[in-house]
């Protein structure tokens, strides 16, 4: 067995199947570490916090309260829904909340371990991973809880429910892969945190989380094109038993984020060492 | 895994291999960060273009060149910000060069940062697995190395309390011992071992001792002795430039120390009573700044002293001292015999005289403190009063050689 060989220097030429294919193995090999962290982080969470997992999904219910109690005090008057308007509000909130996560998690996810990537030569994938890791994590266990959820107000298991972890591992990958675009950059500057924060607030309004889609206006056309429509709008028809409307469009958008996301990994890959300069220097 | 490669690779091999290495950094965070957004620009489009400096910029490492095989030691040696710690991160693949190649191989081990991923919540024994996972181990390693781990970190009794409550040199002795586990083809140490007890650096020590002859060492540190003992070459950069590179270890620790030389003598204290007008080694050559004896020659020093105020005639404390500033001699006190006196113009003049000095090679300073004799209050206190070489073909570590003669019987 040959001893492995690194060569470092200023890259000239790049190959993206090379880089990819050095990305994924990367990210395969790294599991043990990708869980070891995730693992580390989310005990560590909870062991220094009472209300531990309550956290995980606290903001999405909340926001479906204010949005339930609006509706049912007459304070506003939204369109019928077609399912009781807490299952409505609430599965939209819990999936919305989810997709922000993920598009968060690669950012925060390096963010968190800059310390360690000024010093130590680790495959960085690693980092994205155990990011995933704990959003399946956190997700699994709103999932459960919209299940409640969903018996309490009287939708009914339905048999589609078991596609719905597919449904939400699409947003996932979608939340991912516009992660990792914004992460370079997040990581160099500080107003892009700030900026996803922000401008997240008002996307929801333009996806149909807490109300649906207006029959006709301007609103019609702007959440119909939003690409988080499909993926909201497929999630929650699964929840309680709909055709998913939306599928092919939501098939789409999933085809057209895969190339994307391992784009996204090769820029990744090329731009840690570029970031580590930035931050240790 | 790493025996395997023990054995089938040849102890000959280059295992690193510098070729004109240069990095660039910039003085200003702002421009820092755009320029970084540039670079991302370039770095995913792939641009060949030569990188030359923009405004703002400077050269932290600069055309550094080395090769290294396995069971060499290449000591790296500078001032805080000479480009030791950036070369150190090149090497380790945390960032790219701007120019020039390296090429390293089999598996690099960084003792940089001890206890990486360490999370204070968590117990010492989970914090064992973060820690190890980041190093590149497996779980099925680390499980089988944990009693090792924790009984070279000596923390059997703490092993499950969070790591937060650990002192903090508990917490290096856990991170060394995690990293001791590694196998290392080429291992790179910065300056790391500073902290934890003497036992422990011992220890540290003894470890890196023993994984030296199948390693590649790249070492950095401030600690000359350290350096000494463990490289058998060395680079000393200054401004990210190589201004020494070559297996003469103790050549460039001379070249480090003068670059911290002040040369004018301190005069800590004095309460103007006197004054030192002059002091030489007699029978000394080489020139005048840096007078050299001989080992085994008498060591002669001759002390003029201008005394200003009516004083009795003092008492001298002459201490010697290393280029590390350890004192490592001091002469004996007058006796009551030796009398000295004043001459006219209130002059003190006598010379000190040690029979054959066995100080071993190296450059040495003198402190000269003058005291009252009865109250012994101090009048005059000079540190680097005179510095002076000592020649010896032999360069050892210890500030003595001692003249020893070896007879049966």
């Amino acid at each position: 067995m040959a001893l492995e060989t690194r060569v470092y220097q200023k890259e000239r030429t790049i190959k993206f199947g090379a880089l990819l294919k050095a990305s994924l193995a990367d990210m395969y090999g790294s599991r043990f570490l990708a869980r070891q962290l995730a693992e580390r982080d989310i005990k560590a969470m909870y062991r220094q916090s009472y209300l531990g997992i309550v956290w995980a999904f606290i903001m999405p219910l909340t926001t479906a309260a204010v949005w339930i109690f609006l509706n049912s005090s007459g304070t506003i008057k939204l369109s019928d829904t077609g399912i009781p308007y807490p299952v409505y509000a609430f599965s939209g909130t819990l999936i919305w909340s989810i997709i922000v996560a993920s598009i968060n998690s690669p950012m925060t996810s390096t963010q968190a371990a800059k310390g360690i990537l000024t010093k130590i030569n680790f495959p960085k994938e690693a980092l994205l991973l155990s990011g995933i890791y704990k959003l399946l994590f956190d997700t699994s266990i709103k999932i459960l809880i919209l299940v409640v959820f969903v018996l309490i107000y009287g939708v009914g298991l339905q048999w589609s429910l078991l596609l719905f972890p597919v449904a939400i591992l699409g947003a996932i990958i979608f939340g991912t892969t516009v992660g990792l675009f914004l992460t370079p950059l997040g990581l160099l500057y500080k107003d892009i945190g700030k900026i996803i924060t922000f401008g997240m607030q008002f996307l929801m309004y333009v996806t149909p989380v807490v109300y649906a889609i207006p029959k006709t206006g301007i609103m019609k056309t702007i959440m119909t094109w939003n690409p988080i429509t499909p993926i909201l709008l497929t999630a929650r028809d699964l929840v309680v038993g709909f055709t998913p409307e939306y599928l092919n469009y939501f098939l789409l958008v999933l085809i057209v984020c895969i190339p994307l996301l391992f784009l996204g990994l090769i820029i990744y890959r090329i731009s840690i060492p570029i970031i580590v300069e930035r931050l240790s220097a | 895994m790493p025996d395997k490669n023990h054995i089938i690779s040849n102890t000959n091999d280059v295992l690193v291999k510098v070729e004109g290495l240069s990095k660039k950094f910039c003085k200003n965070l702002k421009t820092s960060l755009w320029y970084g957004v540039k670079d991302l620009i370039s770095g995913v489009s792939g641009s060949g273009q030569e990188r030359l400096l923009r405004p703002k910029e400077f050269w932290a490492v600069k055309d550094i060149s080395f090769e290294l095989r396995r069971g060499e030691c290449l000591g790296l040696i500078g001032h805080n910000g000479a480009g030791k710690s950036t070369l150190l991160k090149i090497l380790n693949g945390l960032i790219n060069p701007d120019a020039g190649k390296i090429t390293i191989k089999g598996r690099v081990g960084a003792l940089i940062e001890l206890g990486a991923g360490f999370n204070p919540i968590l117990s010492g024994r989970e914090n064992i697995y973060n820690n190890g996972a980041i190093l590149g181990f497996s779980r099925r390693d680390i499980d089988g190395k944990l009693d090792e781990i924790i009984a070279f970190a000596e923390l059997e009794e703490f092993i499950d309390m969070p790591v937060q409550h650990y002192s903090s040199g508990m917490k290096v002795r856990l991170g060394f011992a995690v990293a001791a586990q590694m196998e290392p083809d080429v291992l790179i140490i910065d300056e790391v071992l500073a902290v934890g007890d003497l036992g422990f650096i011992l220890k540290c020590f003894k470890t890196i001792d023993t994984i030296l002859p199948d390693t590649a060492v790249i070492f950095v540190s401030h600690s000359m002795p350290m350096v000494s003992r463990i490289c058998s070459q060395i680079i000393l950069m200054d401004q990210g430039c190589s201004q020494y590179q070559g297996e003469n270890v103790s050549q460039a620790i001379d070249l480090y120390y003068t670059r911290f030389a002040s040369n004018n003598s301190n005069i800590v204290f004095t309460d103007h009573s006197v004054q030192l007008k002059s002091l030489k080694i007699l029978e000394a050559k080489g020139d005048e700044d840096l007078p050299q004896v001989r080992w085994m020659d008498d060591f002669k020093i001759k002390f003029e002293f201008q005394v200003l105020k009516d004083i009795q005639v003092p008492e001298f404390l002459i201490t010697i001292f290393d280029k590390e500033q350890r004192p490592v001699a001091a002469f004996e006190q007058r006796k009551q015999e030796d009398q000295l006196f004043f001459k006219e113009d209130n002059l003190l003049s006598f010379t000190v005289t040690h029979k054959e000095l066995q100080l071993s090679k190296g450059i040495y300073s003198l402190n000269v403190s003058v005291i009252n004799q009865g109250s012994n209050e101090p009048i005059l206190r000079i540190n680097d009063a005179l510095k002076f070489q000592v020649i010896h073909s032999k360069d050892i570590w210890p500030p003595l050689l001692l003249k020893a003669a070896y007879e049966n019987c």
